[in-house]
């Protein structure tokens, strides 16, 4: 079958890359001048959890698979890459690497057991699953139980760069992000990336079609696995510590929260619901468990009136797509 | 005292019983869940939020107002369930038509404001519970020791959970919930009140959940969140039975907590994991679970 390329879409298509590349440079600018403002630890703990929003977008938002149990990645890989940097003493580039792999062998098995269920019981099994390896890494040697892996070298990048220089950290961090962030949206806008949307809108459809729905949702969920990772274990050396808050459910509650905040299914939405919710837990840290509430109402309100969210109302109101 | 490969009969049984317990827990909790999702389609996060309530509520009559265990037992459930109807009437019957994810967030959400709510005024650590002085004590059967209250819970939970299968599936009102989840159009078009009938039948899973808090008070310590941890759990006991049947879910909750309480006296460092395990397991070889109708 011949492609014949409609103008329209041609022009539609056109006006979208123009609105995510006037973007994308308008964040990037904005990541160069933020440090001599803002504390840099703070904005790469945004960054950090920015990179883990946009990973968990790319399941919930694109395929409409919604697992409750994300923080299995991001808080193994911390702990691989941390015990990578520490116990065997490697380069952080290494240590890195490591932890993303171990993240991506996670997601595949987690992967292939809980894609035989859809909808609300693929939450569940997600939420279980990472529950049964939050008591893992209470009870394993190498995680140091209640301590955590603490101290963590961030050691010199390619032998050369000393990220022990807060500036370095931070250039390398917006680094990693800005490359993961442009290759998650290389991901939704290449033709498997189609093919996951169709499965959001219809599975029965795309099957239909001849497409083996099952692989696609897997490659989905281990490339939002192993980013969820990389975004770990960038944060173990960030804080210099990977503990069990890394793998605790709160931590998944956290990453459901942001992307919603910020605007399911849009591309810049979890990095706006990153820096909101990392704000909140900053500034809401000396009330206890007032961040708990404020945190439990952000979801009301976000479920009964604002489910498009920030960067879905934005968009819609400039009649964009973000 | 006698020996049974090599553990210590008293071990192995207390072990049991404390087993059956727990699996007592999971029955009446899953029992809910599965009531309410046939009915609002939603996963009730706040499940583990409202059985704490449950405990707290005992905890606080005995407290302020001096009102024992035996009236809590039966005004607990009934205030929480009603605390339900009020939740499900502001937030849930908005989320019913959307998508399911919305209704586990929302939920979810609610679960987050009760436990941040109680962690506040109550701070992180557990408030003890008296055993009613009715049931103090215990009886020796010979191999082990029975305390009165350990068999309370038991029978007690067991009673509640096969008077609801009865009522769901052998009474009038049974059938029309269970026609109301097949086919709710219809169902009202037959003139019953099936809006009415969804918000009792959140009210009454609830009410399931705040017994078993109430039950749960003197055996371990009441804090604010001694339903998290449980709640998962308890997911994955329903993913295990599958939530079609409601005999499934009792019998799946009771055979789960016997098998933890063997595996704390086997095989200590998997107690806490041996139910997700069974979950993959049983994904691999019955992915529609025990009891579930294949999707």
């Amino acid at each position: 079958m011949e492609h014949v390329a409609d103008p329209i879409v041609v022009q539609a298509r056109r006006e979208r890359s123009t609105t995510f590349i006037v973007a994308f440079l308008g964040m990037t600018a904005l990541l160069a001048f933020a440090p001599f403002v803002l504390y840099p630890v703070f904005l790469m703990q945004v960054l950090c959890f920015a990179l883990f929003a946009c990973a968990f977008n790319l399941l919930i938002g694109y395929v409409g698979l919604v697992s409750f149990g994300h923080a299995l990645y991001f808080g193994w890989a911390a702990y691989v890459s941390a015990y990578a940097a520490k116990g065997w003493g490697l380069q952080p580039e290494l240590a890195i690497l490591i932890g993303t792999a171990a993240a991506a062998a996670l997601g595949v098995i987690a992967g292939w057991v809980a894609i035989r269920r859809q909808g609300i019981y693929f939450a569940m099994i997600t939420l279980a699953l990472a529950q049964m390896m939050y008591f893992v890494a209470l009870r394993a040697k190498f995680t140091g139980g209640e301590d955590g892996i603490q101290d963590v070298p961030r050691g010199r990048l390619f032998g050369y760069f000393d990220l022990s220089h807060e500036m370095t950290m931070y250039a390398f961090v917006v680094i990693v992000f800005l490359a993961a962030f442009l290759f998650i949206y290389r991901i939704i806008n290449s033709p498997f990336g189609e093919v996951l949307k169709a499965i959001r809108e219809n599975e029965q459809r795309a099957i239909s079609l001849g497409y083996k729905t099952e692989h696609y949702k897997l490659v989905a969920f281990v490339l939002s696995a192993a980013l969820a990772g990389l975004a770990g274990a960038v944060k173990a050396l960030v804080f210099q510590l990977a503990s069990l808050t890394d793998v605790h459910w709160t931590m998944s509650g956290d990453v459901v929260l942001m992307t919603l905040l910020g605007g399911l299914g849009t591309v810049f939405g979890p990095v706006v619901g990153a820096l909101g919710v990392v704000t909140m837990q900053n500034y809401l840290a000396p009330f206890g468990q007032w961040v708990l509430v404020m945190q439990g109402v952000i979801f009301v309100v976000c479920v009964l009136a604002f489910r498009r969210g920030i960067v879905g109302e934005l968009a819609a109101a400039l009649r964009i797509r973000l | 005292m006698f020996e049974i490969f090599g553990i210590p009969s008293q071990a192995l049984f207390g072990q049991l019983l404390l087993g059956l317990i727990n699996g007592s827990f999971y029955a009446l909790l899953s029992l809910g869940l599965a009531v309410i999702f046939g009915m609002l389609n939603i996963i009730n996060f706040t499940h583990g939020a409202q059985y704490m309530m449950g405990a707290f509520t005992a905890y606080l009559m005995l407290q302020y107002l001096g009102l024992n265990y035996w009236v809590a037992l039966v005004v607990a459930p009934l205030v929480i369930g009603a605390l339900g109807i009020v939740i499900e009437r502001l937030f849930l019957q908005h989320v019913r038509k959307l998508d399911h994810l919305y209704g586990l967030i929302l939920t979810f959400g609610l679960a987050l404001i009760i436990e941040g709510l109680f962690r506040n005024y109550y701070g992180s650590s557990g408030q003890p519970y008296q055993i009613p002085d009715a049931l103090l004590g215990g009886r020796n059967l010979g191999f082990m020791f029975l305390p009165n209250y350990r068999a309370w819970v038991i029978v007690f939970s067991l009673a509640v959970c096969l008077a609801t299968w009865f009522a769901i599936e052998r009474t009038r009102l049974g059938s029309y919930l269970r026609a109301a989840t097949e086919n709710p159009t219809m169902v009202r078009a037959f003139g019953i009140n099936v809006p009415r009938m969804v918000m009792l039948t959140y009210g009454f899973g609830v009410a399931l959940a705040a017994l078993a808090g109430v039950m749960a008070a003197p055996i371990y310590n009441v804090s604010p969140q001694m339903g998290s941890d449980l709640i998962i759990v308890v997911f994955a006991v329903v993913v295990i039975g599958g939530m079609g049947s409601i005999m499934g879910a009792i019998v799946t909750g009771f055979v789960l907590g016997i098998v933890e309480g063997l595996t704390k006296v086997f095989f200590p460092e998997a107690s806490s994991t041996v139910i997700f395990v069974i979950m993959v397991i049983v994904l691999l070889v019955r992915p529609a679970g025990l009891f579930g109708r294949s999707a």
